[in-house]
């Protein structure tokens, strides 16, 4: 028994050093390719920007244009976000396929949860940071009055919301295994899809019932609802939003993990974890 | 050595009774689209290891030759956990390398033809995140990552450049580094020399032996550098189209076939030469290999 616990604490161990590796191997790529980062960061500002100014060109009454500005700028910040999850989890296979490490990382007696969840908790954070800044900048720009905003609590359903994202971008990380060519596109393809569902500019009461329907399984639906009752009206964490999200995560992160050790080894079984495209 | 090895919290256990590495019967083939046979049609198996039987014993250093496409590099995948196999079996220390492959990844490492590294990171960093997988802390890589990359003759003042920057040699020595730091004690070495200069190929060949006096490693290397192969191995083993055609000391495959060299004894068993050029079913296997 002693000889057991010794034997799981020393794993563990190993586990968690492997998974401040993936961390630690995301925060040298971020400063390799600083440049890179700054000037997507550029990209994605003016692409906000393109979505939030539609709220002037409508006419409305100031207190309600600084609200439709508000939704939209809370729409496009969480597509922000979810796409440096799923790009971030997606590109867990693509990207090391593309440097050719691939292989080595799925020979190291790491496991595959720690793998998946290292890089998926590097993309969490990095994302919030992402988001972060792109909130505020934008918001200053246009000049948005958000006195009530309950950030706190917006964070926090973020966080909660991230589990289910990751979980659902395991799933999706798995298709560059099987298709190194198309894979990757999929994943976005899967990504545009939950957010077309899922009310990122709109209310999800306007698409048809069957698009509503999808919209209760995705987690972006609360996480969208949440952030912006959140910020235009400081409401706290809601309960509502709150465990849909959790029963999704519980049902995202062992679905995502068993679908990825399914693709590997089909992969394996078919040689396609080394070849490039 | 002794200042470069894992702490013993970390070491996996091996089995001191049983051979390095059991191969029996090993099988592996790929499906592949025929070309020829048209767009619609089915896929065409290929197969890459045709049950390829062997032994390594521990502290032993066999070289494995074949062509381009002669399944050395499918052997030394599905011996490093990275292909499932579709026949036979293969133990290292005693663990099934298809069912018990956290074990095995714990005692193998692999250094190939592509040094494979995020290029734009440095050499310090690649082998910092790698060692990171195999659990090791930064407060013991700190120290072990300099003295490892001195040990294979990698300039100190380079350390922090981005291996883009770096000549083919110098990242074959940092992929030599890599295997090395994790302490593996089956040490799986897949044309390591291939496309290096002269000088570079000596000085890898030279730490090859070096490990093999100073460390508790055993090593399988896959060339078909004929000379390489018999300078640095204990035996030499023919792969052949997937199929091990012999696995002896240089000696006794020259005695056997009544030759010279090497690459007469690869002519007197295959009818071919080694140099010849190889067919499209040799490319399926090296592209899936």
């Amino acid at each position: 028994m002693i000889a057991t616990g010794v034997g799981r604490r020393a794993t563990l161990r190993q586990e968690l050093i492997g998974l401040g590796g993936i961390v630690e191997r995301n925060v040298y790529l971020v400063k390799r390719y600083f440049l890179w980062d700054v000037a997507f960061m550029v990209w994605t500002i003016a692409n906000t920007l393109t979505i939030v100014f539609i709220a002037r060109a409508v006419h409305l009454p100031p207190a309600r244009e600084n609200e439709l500005a508000t939704k939209l700028l809370v729409g496009a910040v969480i597509w922000a976000f979810l796409g440096i999850i799923f790009e971030f989890v997606t590109e867990t296979v693509a990207w090391e396929r593309w440097e050719g490490t691939i292989e080595y990382t799925f020979m190291a007696p790491l496991s595959r949860t720690t793998h998946l969840f290292g890089q998926g908790a590097f993309a969490v954070l990095y994302g919030l940071i992402r988001a972060t800044i792109l909130f505020f900048v934008v918001a200053a720009f246009i000049g948005i009055h958000i006195p009530n905003a309950n950030f706190g609590a917006a964070i926090a359903l973020l966080a909660i919301a991230s589990i289910s994202f990751m979980g659902i971008g395991m799933m999706t990380s798995v298709l560059p295994l099987i298709s190194p060519e198309k894979g990757a596109q999929l994943g976005f393809v899967a990504q545009g899809m939950m957010l077309a569902v899922s009310g990122v500019y709109y209310p999800v009461s306007v698409m048809p019932d069957w698009m509503q329907a999808i919209a209760t399984i995705s987690p972006a639906t609360y996480a969208l609802r949440g952030c912006r009752a959140s910020i235009v009206d400081g409401a706290g964490l809601a309960w509502t939003n709150v465990w849909p999200l959790l029963v999704i995560a519980v049902v995202a992160i062992p679905v995502g993990l068993a679908v990825f050790m399914r693709g590997e080894r089909y992969a394996k079984k078919h040689g396609k974890l080394k070849r490039s495209g | 050595m002794s200042t470069l090895a894992t702490p013993r919290f970390l070491q996996p256990s091996v089995r001191r009774d049983v051979a390095a590495v059991q191969v029996h019967d090993l099988t592996k083939e790929f499906r592949r689209r025929d070309r020829k046979a048209g767009r619609f049609t089915g896929r065409r198996r290929m197969p890459a290891l045709k049950q390829v039987t062997f032994t390594v014993a521990r502290g032993e250093c066999v070289a494995i030759l074949g062509q381009n496409g002669s399944g050395k590099s499918t052997l030394v995948r599905l011996l490093s956990t990275l292909l499932i196999n579709d026949g036979g079996e293969a133990r290292i220390f005693g663990h099934d390398a298809f069912r018990e492959t956290r074990q095995i990844r714990k005692l193998v490492n692999r250094v190939s033809v592509e040094a494979s590294f995020f290029k734009k990171m440095s050499a310090a960093e690649n082998l910092s995140y790698a060692a990171r997988f195999y659990g090791m802390p930064p407060s013991q890589t700190r120290h072990m990552i300099p003295e490892i990359l001195e040990r294979v003759g990698f300039p100190s003042d380079r350390r922090r450049e981005a291996m883009e920057n770096l000549s083919r040699g110098m990242q074959q020595k940092v992929a030599l580094a890599r295997a090395l730091l994790t302490s593996p004690v089956l040490l799986l070495l897949d044309e390591p020399t291939t496309g290096l200069d002269p000088r570079s190929k000596l000085e890898v060949q030279d730490f090859i032996r070096d490990v093999r006096e100073t460390h508790d490693a055993t090593i399988l290397l896959c060339t078909h550098d004929m000379a390489e192969a018999e300078a640095l191995s204990d035996r030499v083993g023919l792969l052949d189209r997937g199929e091990l055609l012999f696995l002896e000391p240089t000696a006794d495959v020259k005695k056997r076939y009544g030759v010279q060299t090497l690459e007469e004894a690869f002519f007197a068993a295959t009818g071919r030469a080694f140099e010849e050029e190889h067919d499209e079913d040799d490319e399926y296997r090296e592209v899936f290999g």
